[in-house]
C-alpha cells in the first residue's frame, strides 16, 4: 500500500512539474514564429493532446486484445479508462485546432479544405459510441466482451486520421515527415518536451482512472453479495 | 493573443474538469462501499 502511494505521489508530482516546465518552454524558451506570431504556440499543446488521444486509443486496442485472450477484468478496466482519457485529449486537440484555424485561416471549422477535421470528428464519435455501447449492455462480462471487440475495430480509424494530412493534402501542416521535422532546434526541443510531459500526464490520469474502475468492480461485488444474502 | 489564451484555457479547463470528475466519483464510490460493507458486516453478525 505504501509502495502504491509512493508511485501515485511520484507520478502526480512528475506530471505537475513537467507540465509547468512545458509551459515555461512554450511561453519563454521557444522563439516567436516569424509568420504566425504568438498563435503558433498553440501548436505545442495541440499536437501533444492529439498524440495522447491516439496513444490512449492504442492502449484501448491492447486492453481489448488482452481481455479477449485471458478474460481478465483488469484489461477491460484499462481499456475503458484509456478511452475516457483519449476522448478528453482528442476533444482538447479538436477545440485548440479549431481556435488555431480561426487565427490562421480565419475559419473555425474549414472542413471542406481539411479532411482531418472530418476524420477526427468521426474518431471522437466512434469512441463516444464505445461509452454508449457499454452503458446500454447488461452484465459485466458481456459489456467487457463487446467493448473489447468494438475497441479493436474502432482503432482502424486512428491510422486513417493520422495519415489523412499526408494522403489528402488539406490546410493542415505536416509536422512529421520522412526527411525530419521542419522546426527550429529550440522549437523542436520544446515540442519534444511537451510530448513527454503529456505522456506522463496520461499515465498519471490512467493510474487514477484504473483505481476508480477497481472501486466500481468492488462495489458491484458487494452489491452482488448483499443480493445473495437477501435472497438466501 | 486572445486565441492563444483561449486555447490554453481549453487545455486547463478540460484537464481540471476531468480530474475533478475522477475525484468526485472516487469519493462517492468510497462512501457507497463503506456503507455497503457496514451493512454486510451487520447482516453477517
Amino acid at each position: 500500500m505504501t509502495k502504491k502511494l509512493r508511485i501515485d505521489d511520484l507520478l502526480n508530482w512528475l506530471s505537475g512539474l513537467s507540465i509547468m516546465a512545458a509551459l515555461y518552454l512554450v511561453f519563454v524558451y521557444a522563439p516567436t514564429e516569424a509568420t504566425m506570431g504568438d498563435v503558433q504556440r498553440i501548436f505545442y499543446f495541440h499536437v501533444s493532446s492529439a498524440w495522447v488521444g491516439f496513444f490512449a486509443f492504442f492502449v484501448t486496442l491492447i486492453g481489448g486484445i488482452a481481455y479477449l485472450r485471458g478474460r481478465n477484468r483488469d484489461w477491460d478496466t484499462l481499456a475503458l479508462s484509456s478511452v475516457e482519457i483519449g476522448i478528453t485529449f482528442t476533444s482538447m486537440a479538436v477545440i485548440t485546432g479549431s481556435i488555431w484555424a480561426k487565427a490562421t485561416w480565419n475559419a473555425w471549422w474549414p472542413w471542406q479544405q481539411e479532411p482531418r477535421l472530418v476524420l477526427v470528428s468521426i474518431l471522437l464519435l466512434l469512441y463516444l459510441a464505445y461509452l454508449m455501447l457499454r452503458s446500454f449492455l447488461e452484465g459485466e462480462e458481456r459489456k467487457a466482451r463487446f467493448a473489447a471487440v468494438y475497441g479493436i475495430v474502432a482503432f482502424v480509424s486512428v491510422p486513417f486520421t493520422f495519415m489523412s494530412i499526408r494522403w489528402w493534402q488539406g490546410l493542415h501542416p505536416v509536422v512529421f515527415e520522412r526527411e525530419g521535422m521542419h522546426l527550429a532546434p529550440t522549437m523542436l526541443a520544446t515540442f519534444l518536451f511537451c510530448l513527454v510531459a503529456f505522456t506522463i500526464l496520461y499515465f498519471t490520469l490512467l493510474l487514477h482512472r484504473v483505481r476508480l474502475g477497481r472501486l466500481e468492480d468492488q462495489l458491484i461485488g458487494l452489491k452482488e453479495r448483499l443480493r445473495q444474502g437477501a435472497g438466501g | 493573443m486572445y486565441y492563444l489564451f483561449a486555447a490554453y484555457a481549453v487545455f486547463w479547463g478540460l484537464t481540471f474538469a476531468y480530474v475533478f470528475t475522477i475525484a468526485s466519483r472516487q469519493k462517492r464510490l468510497e462512501k457507497e462501499i463503506e456503507t455497503l460493507s457496514r451493512s454486510l458486516t451487520k447482516d453477517q453478525a
